[in-house]
């Protein structure tokens, strides 16, 4: 109690004095240990729980341990301010967590069937007793259905972008700015269900003596379905940036405004398309539920996107989760690694291009 | 992405930061699809403008291409009602009200009540569980982490957007059951008496496995809309908050909180939005269970998107016209509200460009 002692008594308005006093270094941590001892000893005290309620009670008391003390020191404003910012740091901690156990769960578990014979075979005729078999067609699957996805949605996207940027006036404009935005939040099954009710059931019996079809290309149509708002919102962004004396210098020359558009404003946004390109492909790829409706999934490998069932990565992970096989599970998460790891490339990849970027902030 | 220029570096007083720079957007000089008529005078040497030419065709190309985004919006609509109204047609009991999901026997009987309650619960747990925490990541990476440590962390948080669901799903189902196990026998142990977190067991794949596990995927979205509305906080109002003698928490309660409302209300929409459709995360923690309970840590649970993907399978066709059918009641959900979401971001101007 000597701090309070001394705030009563000290009223020399000597330089030492004046500024605010701050609450040492020294109280914070032993108000922290403190509230971990006690926490211990409730807890373990009266066996109420294990290490987990420890931590969860000792930041309780640290919150309002240190609220008093510095309360005592600092006043009440000030010690407000402090628990404020421990919830803050707690909340960025609490955060990590789960993603670094995440993380950790990828490797730990993934790696155990990475090798050759994983991404060399498919799961064809491989039963439950089987410890081998791969993801091969899977990942045939994945790269043919995203990549016929971004053919079909860049060109789509870009058009509609260069729309809402150098077209786009008026009510049409912003009504068809407000529902990219919208589309944005379209769920992954909706657009699922959307490309079943029109090609998989109305459109692919035509090709296939009235039969309906599953195939890869569903697929990329569901996938072009949620790429799509994707990449007109990120091009529309940087076709924004891109300075408009650009424009004004190339009009004046005599320049006919698409040719302008084409040769002048895509180049100079190009990077920043990309990125946002690359980004929406890695969204597509780990996508499951349109694959699961539309592409029906398979244990073969189909080189055909047009004809016959075709899996994908992240279908292949759900499918190995809900498979009863002992050896099931190890596929999962290598297939899991797998797809995390092709996503997290393309993603940092997109990112390291966006700081490259001279256009964006 | 993540390199903001933090308020005090460039803090002339008024600075308005990345606002100022986008208020003079591209494209503000005058194009010559701007004016429908040459102007008069001095123009008579000028070809004729023609009238179809690559620049009409090209126009017409881009205005296509934009209305697709319009088209393929009622095509949804469209088709799902279309395969959907059939099997409604079919349904023996009421589509709303009903609770189970028989609807591929002779007489089918199918409705949504308890799919529509699960995909509620779980993403309003979710919502509980991930605002507070986001909001705290957000203004710890805009106002209290030093700038060496916020962008890699933004970085960071960016990428657990990246990560696909199913993997999550996969982890929720392996790695992150047992301690919501654990948790829920210790909550049934101490705090029974209150009906949530009553019954007895089994636990582990309930309400909550499901609705943390999407609490840790709606995370970084709302975290990162809402860190970008904290930055963009104008420099002035801060200061002059600290320069009234307001701690640093004052400051953020007086000036960044009341800025980034609007922002903040739609991001967690957005949240909402992507809760309601995840699919294949719930269709791996939830015990898929048709029933209405609030119990949360009791085996059970069950949302729209999560029967969809696991009763398709085995669904003959007015199976696939009852599961259109919820499909469309989650579009229609959804469409909500992602549309109220905007509709807020639309009306603060200044959210309209960063708001991804």
């Amino acid at each position: 109690m000597s701090l309070l002692e001394r705030e009563v008594s000290g009223v020399a308005m000597t330089p030492d004095n004046i500024r605010t006093r701050r609450l040492p270094l020294v109280a914070n941590l032993g108000t922290a240990v403190a509230a971990i001892v006690v926490a211990a000893a409730v807890v373990l005290g009266l066996d109420l729980g294990n290490w987990v309620l420890v931590a969860v009670l000792a930041v309780v008391f640290y919150l309002i341990g240190i609220s008093i003390v510095a309360g005592r020191v600092e006043g009440r404003r000030a010690a407000r301010d402090r628990m404020w910012k421990s919830l803050i740091y707690s909340a960025c901690v609490l955060a990590i967590l789960p993603l670094a156990s995440v993380v950790w769960t990828l490797v730990s578990k993934g790696a155990s069937r990475l090798d050759g014979d994983f991404f060399g075979t498919s799961m064809n005729n491989i039963g439950a007793r089987d410890p081998n078999g791969g993801a091969y067609h899977a990942i045939i699957g994945t790269l043919e259905q995203v990549g016929i996805a971004t053919l079909l949605a860049v060109p789509l996207g870009v058009l509609g972008a260069i729309y809402l940027v150098e077209y786009g006036k008026g009510r049409f404009a912003l009504t068809v700015r407000f529902f990219v935005d919208v589309m944005t939040g379209i769920p992954s099954i909706v657009a699922g269900l959307f490309v079943l009710s029109f090609w998989v059931l109305i459109v692919s019996p035509w090709f296939n003596d009235g039969q309906p079809r599953f195939s890869g290309f569903a697929a990329s149509l569901a996938l072009t379905v949620l790429m799509l708002p994707t990449i007109v919102r990120s091009t529309e962004e940087m076709l924004r940036l891109v300075p408009g004396p650009l424009r004004e210098g190339s009009y004046a020359l005599g320049v006919p405004q698409w040719k302008t558009i084409v040769r002048i404003v895509l180049p100079t946004a190009l990077p920043g398309i990309v990125t946002g390109i690359m980004l929406a492909v890695a969204r597509a790829a780990g996508e499951t539920a349109p694959v699961l409706l539309v592409a029906g999934g398979a244990a073969a490998i189909n080189f055909d996107p047009f004809a016959g069932n075709q899996s994908s990565l992240a279908l292949f992970v759900y499918q190995q989760a809900g498979d009863a096989s002992r050896y099931a599970p190890a596929r999962a998460w290598t297939a899991a690694l797998t797809l995390v790891a092709l996503v997290l490339i393309l993603t940092v990849a997109a990112k390291l291009l966006a700081r490259r970027n001279r256009l964006s902030r | 992405m993540g390199d903001y220029p933090s308020r005090s570096e460039n803090a002339t007083a008024g600075d308005l930061g990345v606002t100022a720079s986008r208020t003079r957007a591209a494209g503000s000089g005058v194009s010559p699809s701007s004016y429908d008529e040459p102007p008069i005078g001095g123009g008579g040497a000028l070809p004729k403008k023609a009238r179809f030419s690559m620049e009409s065709g090209f126009r017409g190309l881009s205005v296509s291409a934009g209305a697709m985004v319009l088209v393929i919006i009622v095509a949804i609509a469209i088709f799902l009602i279309s395969k959907a109204a059939p099997a409604i047609g079919k349904d023996t009991e009421n589509f709303l009200t009903y609770k189970q999901w028989f609807p591929n026997e002779a007489d089918p009987k199918f409705g949504i009540a308890a799919l529509a309650f699960g995909t509620l619960l779980t993403s309003v747990i979710a919502l509980i569980v991930a605002v507070p925490i986001s909001l705290g990541i957000a203004l710890f990476l805009s106002h209290y982490a030093p700038k060496r440590l916020a962008t890699p962390l933004g970085f960071i948080i960016d990428l657990l957007a990246a990560v696909p669901s199913v993997v999550f799903g996969l982890w929720g189902r392996d790695v992150f059951q047992q301690p919501v196990a654990d948790f829920s026998e210790w909550l049934n142990k101490y705090f029974s008496w209150i009906p949530i977190f009553g019954g007895d067991g089994p636990y582990g794949q309930s309400i909550m496995l499901g609705g943390l596990v999407l609490a840790i995927m709606v995370l970084p979205i709302v975290t990162s809309l809402s860190r970008e509305v904290f930055q963009q906080t104008p420099g002035m109002n801060e200061e002059a908050a600290l320069a009234l003698g307001a701690t640093k928490w004052e400051m953020v309660r007086t000036a960044v909180l009341p800025y980034g409302k609007p922002g903040v209300i739609a991001s967690v929409m957005l949240g909402l939005g992507r809760a309601l459709g995840e699919t294949i995360a719930l269709a791996l923690t939830l015990g898929l269970v048709f029933n209405i309970s609030f119990n949360l840590i009791e085996v059970g649970g069950n949302s729209v998107a999560a029967n969809i993907a696991t009763t398709f399978g085995e669904a003959n066709e007015t199976g696939r016209g009852a599961l259109i059918a919820s499909g469309l009641v989650l579009f229609a959900i959804t469409l909500v509200v992602n549309m109220g979401a905007r509709a807020i971001i639309y009306r603060r101007r200044e959210f309209r460009d960063s708001a991804a």
